[in-house]
């Protein structure tokens, strides 16, 4: 399906309910509302809505720590994520996974992961799954570009080859490895010559123009479901906020996040839509809607109980 | 009731669970044509082909990761590790993902997924190559371990465990595959959980698995020439442990020794006897005993590996000394 004007408004209003949320989350977080850590994707919103809606709900998704918005692209309940933020037994874990685990296997989320690149075999096994079972499902797994150094990546990356899975990677280059500059820990660092090098079709796009990025993914889940194998794309992005919550991000300088910030994703598809004809009213409706939609997130949750200390023993084997 | 061996035994539990269950399929290293290096996978790609005996890179932490994918999309990953010490390799896979996968979602996802490997000495591989994991492995929340003995209890635990819907690690023993034995026809199964005595006695309580657990029969028929009657129990499944049939057994003789090829350092022999004092204090008349391996790594040299690695004559050797 392409992304048609219409669809690109409603797209836009997703990129701004992850954004949303994500703002929301920090002021809880500051209000000392939520346990651990939370590591944001504002300016990445492209990346999760673009390759996410070029999907169907059955194709599999895993992704990181920094997921919040890929699960939500995915269609994960945002009652239920916005309770796992704040702990609540109506959380989509239960209280159990909370920020870094969001799971819903419902809309294909097998979940995201704390472990870099530790998500990245599990997308590689579902896409196996569904081709030993001869289904069409796709697999898409994301990642920062700070996973490329590791182990369990690069071997991934072999099998998917040689096995010729139906599986995207989608590795979202931030720049940052989370507070180090990656060009400074990366032999090459256009990740997408590394998978090339393993056989890989491989490109890179501008990972802020959804657009470009809904046409890649597109185009690999096709080749995928046609059993070309798998895809490697490179979005190029920009996280507008630190790795983490507290990060001092003495890595870049003021000036260039105020530069990033005038290509960040929501803006330029603002731009776009106007270009495609919308009004600043509709833009204006859409992120009413989006607001409202955080708002009974975030109502629900706040209402919702805290799991009782019993639940602490289910959902394990004992 | 057939007489083959533990290898032989692995072999049928694996096509008899593939034959019934298309979501059963195997990955590992050399498991195809050349059929494992211990054969348990033997010509089975025949039968199933090599999409479902699936030979793999030597890259354990992927393939180890792709199974864990597999089992939450609803298939039944059995994945074999060539050696036991390469789950070290596969470390944040087993320990991180998928152990803790259903725990953390909530339960929304689970992992049926079956790892299998040899480990152990015994036979001058090295100390890369002759570990025991199950202590530190039952540490770890969400995993099930499993360690039979015998060519009966191999077959019914994998079969078991192939079932059981949930991360299992199946601890098998480099020296026990030839070990020959009867073993029953067609199916059935060994439920997880459940230890079993090998031999009764009423003067002391052997605590056993694996290898050792021939160690420890051996040993008791040295002592009952000796006059002293060892009741020995194979626990068969390390987590969960089965402590109601030890507790029983020890209330009957009052003496315990546990005995593992695993170092006793912080081992399970500590853990069983920590719970024995715990759960029934006044039942021991005597201290209790463990014997794992000394604290080195595993050597090669065969005078050598027997001075670290237990023997039956230290299992005889310790139960005197408890009388």
């Amino acid at each position: 399906m392409p992304l048609t004007p219409e669809r690109l408004q409603d797209a836009y209003r997703q990129m701004l309910i992850i954004r949303k949320f994500e703002e929301t989350i920090r002021s809880l977080y500051q209000q000392g509302k939520i346990r651990g850590s939370f590591h944001p994707c504002v300016g990445q919103e492209a990346t999760a809505v673009g390759g996410c809606w070029a999907l169907r709900k059955d194709d599999y998704l895993t992704c990181t720590y920094r997921g919040h918005g890929q699960a939500i692209a995915k269609g994960l309940n945002l009652q239920a994520a916005m309770a796992e933020m704040l702990g609540k037994e109506t959380g989509c874990s239960k209280g159990k996974g909370g920020s870094m685990h969001f799971t819903d296997p419902s809309v294909g989320l097998l979940g995201a992961n704390a472990i870099v690149a530790g998500g990245v075999p599990h997308a590689a096994g579902a896409a196996l799954a569904s081709q030993l079972q001869k289904k069409d499902n796709v697999a898409i797994a994301y990642f920062g570009e700070g996973a490329v150094n590791q182990g369990v990546f690069l071997e991934s990356l072999n099998l998917a080859v040689i096995w010729k899975l139906p599986l995207i990677l989608v590795c979202e280059n931030n720049l940052y490895s989370e507070m180090s500059p990656s060009h400074e820990t990366t032999s090459v660092v256009e990740t997408y010559k590394r998978a090339a090098g393993f056989g890989f079709e491989a490109m890179q796009v501008d990972g802020n123009d959804i657009e470009a990025v809904y046409n890649a993914v597109e185009q690999a889940a096709a080749r995928a479901r046609a059993g070309g194998g798998p895809t490697y794309i490179e979005a190029m992005t920009y996280r507008l906020w630190g790795h983490m919550m507290g990060d001092p991000e003495i890595y870049r300088t003021k000036e260039e996040v105020a530069k990033a910030k005038e290509n960040e994703p929501i803006v330029r598809c603002g731009k776009r839509l106007i270009e495609l004809g919308c009004t600043d009213a509709d833009l204006s409706r859409l992120d009413g809607e989006a607001e409202a939609i955080i708002a009974a997130a975030l109502q629900f949750a706040e209402s919702s109980s805290a799991p009782q200390p019993a639940d602490a023993f289910t959902d394990v084997f004992i | 009731m057939s007489n083959i061996t533990y290898a032989q035994a692995l072999n049928e539990a694996l096509r008899e669970e593939m034959k019934v269950d298309s979501r059963v399929f195997l990955m590992g290293e050399d498991i195809g044509h050349h059929g494992g290096i211990f054969r348990v996978t033997k010509d089975l790609i025949d039968e199933f082909g090599a999409d479902r005996v699936r030979d793999t890179p030597i890259s354990e932490s992927s393939f180890v990761g792709v199974g864990i994918g597999a089992a939450m999309v609803g298939l039944r990953p059995v994945v074999e590790l060539l050696f036991m010490d390469f789950a070290l390799v596969a470390a944040d896979q087993i320990v991180n993902q998928a152990a803790k996968l259903r725990y953390m979602s909530g339960g929304t996802v689970s992992i049926p997924m079956v790892v299998r490997a040899q480990q152990g000495g015994g036979r001058g591989n090295g100390a890369q190559h002759s570990q025991s994991f199950e202590t530190w492995l039952a540490q770890i929340p969400g995993l099930i371990i499993v360690a039979p003995s015998t060519p009966a209890d191999a077959k019914g635990l994998l079969k078991s465990s192939i079932r059981a819907g949930n991360p299992v690690i199946f601890i098998e023993h480099k020296l026990l595959y030839n070990i020959k034995g009867d073993v029953p026809e067609g199916d059935y199964s060994i439920p997880i959980g459940k230890a079993e005595i090998k031999r009764d006695g009423r003067d002391i309580t052997i605590v056993s698995y694996s290898r050792t657990l021939l160690f420890a029969l051996e040993a008791a028929k040295t002592l009952a020439q000796k006059g002293i009657e060892a009741e020995v129990i194979d626990l068969r499944t390390i987590e969960p442990l089965d402590m109601n049939t030890i507790l029983e057994s020890v209330k009957g003789t009052g003496r315990l020794l546990v005995v593992h090829e695993a170092h006793s350092n912080c081992g399970l022999g500590a853990e069983i006897i920590a719970r024995v004092y715990e759960q029934a204090p006044d039942t021991l008349i005597m201290p209790p005993r463990r014997l794992g391996a000394k604290h080195v790594p595993i050597p090669v040299a065969e005078s050598l590996e027997d001075a670290v690695l237990p023997q039956p004559a230290d299992i005889v050797n310790a139960v005197e000394a408890m009388f």
